[in-house]
């Protein structure tokens, strides 16, 4: 048993056994993968009701003509919807890639541990209570809720004797989950809110505004940035908290700012795009697979990869049933459970 | 979990689980009571007792015994079966925070009725009878699923994978039912969200006829296995060792833990967190043994039930707050203090 709780510690922070990191295959993962990044959210601005060339959005983007109704569509609606594609994505991958470096641990996802369910259930709380308020200001109580979810969770988690094992957190993540959702549903059921709020939460990122990202933008890009600040120590972090401590780092200070991190991202993703869950969990483990175990790489290349598996899924959730939308929610929760599932199967360590 | 009553010498331990039982049992009649007493037309306790003996008024009979006297039979009877569910998961998975609700069993109840309502031509809420039967197979899917995922051949069924699994699938089924709501009308919609909150809705003779057979016939059984329970719950190697067939009735317990909370969740609609709670408690008060454990636990997890449908009833005045909610926000925070009292 002891082999094996030693073999899956180190595990948890690198997807292969390889200790160094690799620099070549993170470099080709930025810059082919920031190509294919704007060769989606090209494709997916082009891709819609009215179709429309390549050529055009070229056009549309740097060569804007108002009396043109297609870059009308573009600029005011596809555009918008592309971009907060993108922010999302990396804001979850990046909170899910920090959350797994801080706790050494394989199954954290901030559609798992209770953030997107605390971040929802304050935002039915101001839908119920407070029904005309702004969108900066819903961001900032969807902020509050995301603390609030995690709070509940790693701090019943840390309570508890011998720490915070992978297991306990996923247990009192979906026990949270299942007192915020209920709380939530009695507010929905007394409001007759509710198929306001499913809708919401299965949204996406159909129908967002350049108003609205420019409120949210500035948060994800400040966090994003904060991340790769902090990415060095989180690499140090990953490698066990007393080697951190040992190696002169200040781990709380760390472990506050990142947690700081991920409350803005996941709180300013769920604000944006509803409940996306496995995002954080799936582009982590991936992204690890791919570079090593250098975070300052695993940081970056997650936003990229990120922004790509939303922007791709919010085009593919359009293309499956046009001209109805199926939420991406469920699209990549079509990937996510089995992968996760394999991870379970993978998982040793006992409650 | 070992309670401080395992060194206590049986016949102690006996006649303090007969007496707990009893004070349980006593207090299940006084919330009987008081919840036949509860609603938007106030009985008296003396006019329930008057109607109760065939006195009373034909406005009195229709609401006790038409409304709220089947509900009552139906909250005892669903949270005797819940918590003996969850007395069982946690027995075979040697896992305290095992329950029906957390392994997916509510979850796939409710994405079937989903399915039907919002394939069922009419707006008009669906055939009542119909809806159990569908929640049932919704569970019995499920729970199957989860087992065929969680095992692995050379290792059998670890608890830790079980419990896991059942997190993933709960996921997966949650966001197959964002899908299907968003196409529903609003009054389909309502219907659908008050049934997954857990709101008790059959409240009906027939529903208790329905019910019945299951609690009579799957409550004596598990109390048939409680040696078998106890044996588990020494260790896979152990038990083997003692001769007990693990896997098979492993197996054969999980089967019986899955119908007995699938056929309660399709009456009651989702209510989690009873099958955790109700063993919890009866495990501190009469201790580890499943002979005594089990009926403790059907008694516990009925009197939380009352309570908590009652309450429900009562918060709001004429709007009914589920069952289910209530539960939840009593049994959530329960289940995370335990979570963190647990050893690694």
């Amino acid at each position: 048993m002891a082999s094996s709780v030693q073999h899956s510690g180190t595990d948890a922070g690198a997807g292969g056994s390889q200790l160094q990191s690799r620099p070549l295959a993170a470099s080709a993962i930025l810059i082919g993968g920031t190509a294919l990044l704007a060769f989606g959210i090209a494709l997916s601005i082009s891709f819609g009701a009215a179709s429309i060339g390549l050529k055009e959005v070229w056009g549309a983007m740097f060569a804007f003509n108002p009396e043109l109704t297609n870059h009308q569509i573009i600029q005011e609606l596809r555009m918008p919807r592309a971009v907060a594609a993108a922010l999302v994505g990396a804001a979850l991958a990046v909170a899910g890639t920090l959350m797994q470096g801080m706790t050494r641990n394989p199954l954290a996802d901030s559609g798992l541990l209770g953030i997107n369910a605390g971040a929802g259930f304050v935002l039915a709380v101001c839908f119920a209570f407070f029904p005309g308020l702004s969108f900066g200001t819903l961001i900032l109580f969807s902020f509050v809720g995301a603390g609030l979810g995690a709070g509940l969770v790693f701090g019943v988690g840390s309570l508890a004797q011998g720490g915070l094992s992978p297991v306990r957190l996923a247990i009192a993540g979906a026990a949270v989950t299942a007192l915020l959702t209920a709380l939530s549903e009695g507010i929905a059921l007394h409001f007759q809110i509710g198929q306001d709020l499913a809708f919401w939460y299965a949204g996406g990122v159909q129908g967002v505004q350049w108003k609205e990202i420019m409120r949210i933008g500035p948060w994800i890009v400040a966090a994003l940035a904060g991340s790769m600040l902090l990415s060095r120590s989180i690499t140090v972090l990953s490698l066990g908290e007393e080697v951190a401590a040992s190696l002169g780092q200040r781990n709380r200070l760390v472990k506050a700012l990142a947690s700081l991190a991920v409350l803005v991202l996941a709180g300013a993703a769920v604000a944006v795009a509803g409940m996306i869950g496995f995002v954080g969990l799936m582009i982590p483990h991936l992204t690890r697979y791919l570079v090593g175990r250098d975070y300052r790489w695993i940081i970056s290349c997650s936003a990229v990869l990120g922004a790509l598996l939303l922007v791709l899924g919010d085009l593919a959730a359009r293309m499956i049933n046009p001209p109805e939308e199926t939420p991406v929610a469920a699209l990549i929760a079509l990937i996510g459970v089995p992968f996760f599932l394999y991870l379970a199967r993978n998982e040793r360590r006992e409650l | 979990m070992a309670s401080l009553r395992t060194n206590m010498p049986p016949q102690r331990r006996r006649s303090t689980a007969v007496t707990v039982m009893i004070v349980l049992g006593i207090l299940i009649v006084a919330a009987f009571v008081v919840s036949m007493n509860t609603g938007f037309i106030r009985l008296s306790p003396l006019d329930v007792l008057r109607t109760l003996f065939g006195g009373g008024t034909d406005k009195e009979n229709l609401i006790l015994f038409d409304f709220r006297l089947p509900r009552i039979v139906i909250s005892v009877l669903v949270g005797a079966g819940l918590a003996v569910s969850g007395c069982i998961l946690q027995g075979i998975s040697r896992n305290a925070l095992a329950d029906p609700g957390i392994l997916g069993i509510n979850a796939g109840a409710g994405l079937v009725v989903l399915l039907f309502i919002s394939f069922y031509p009419t707006t008009s809420a669906a055939p009542p009878f119909l809806l159990p039967v569908l929640a049932l197979v919704g569970a019995g899917l499920t729970s199957a699923l989860i087992y065929a995922l969680a095992f692995k051949r050379h290792e059998g069924l670890s608890p830790t994978r079980l419990v896991l699994t059942g997190i993933a699938v709960a996921a997966g089924i949650s966001a197959a039912t964002i899908v299907l709501t968003l196409r529903l009308s609003p009054e389909k919609y309502q219907f659908v969200q008050t049934w997954m909150a857990g709101s008790i809705w059959g409240t009906n003779w027939k529903f208790v006829l329905a019910l019945l057979p299951w609690i009579v016939v799957l409550l004596p059984l598990a109390m048939y296995k409680a040696r078998v329970l106890n044996v588990l719950n020494l260790g896979e190697q152990t038990a083997t060792g003692l001769g007990t067939p693990v896997e098979r009735e492993r197996l054969g317990l999980l089967g019986a833990a899955a119908a007995l909370a699938a056929s309660c969740v399709a009456v009651s609609g989702g209510i989690g967190f009873i099958g955790l709670i109700g063993p919890h408690l009866a495990r501190r008060l009469v201790g580890p043994q499943h002979q005594l454990l089990l009926p403790a636990s059907a008694l516990a997890g009925a009197l939380l039930l009352i309570v908590a449908d009652t309450i429900g009833r009562s918060l709001l005045g004429k709007a009914e707050v589920p069952a289910g909610i209530v539960v939840a926000v009593i049994g959530a925070p329960y289940f995370l203090y335990l979570l963190s009292r647990s050893r690694a």
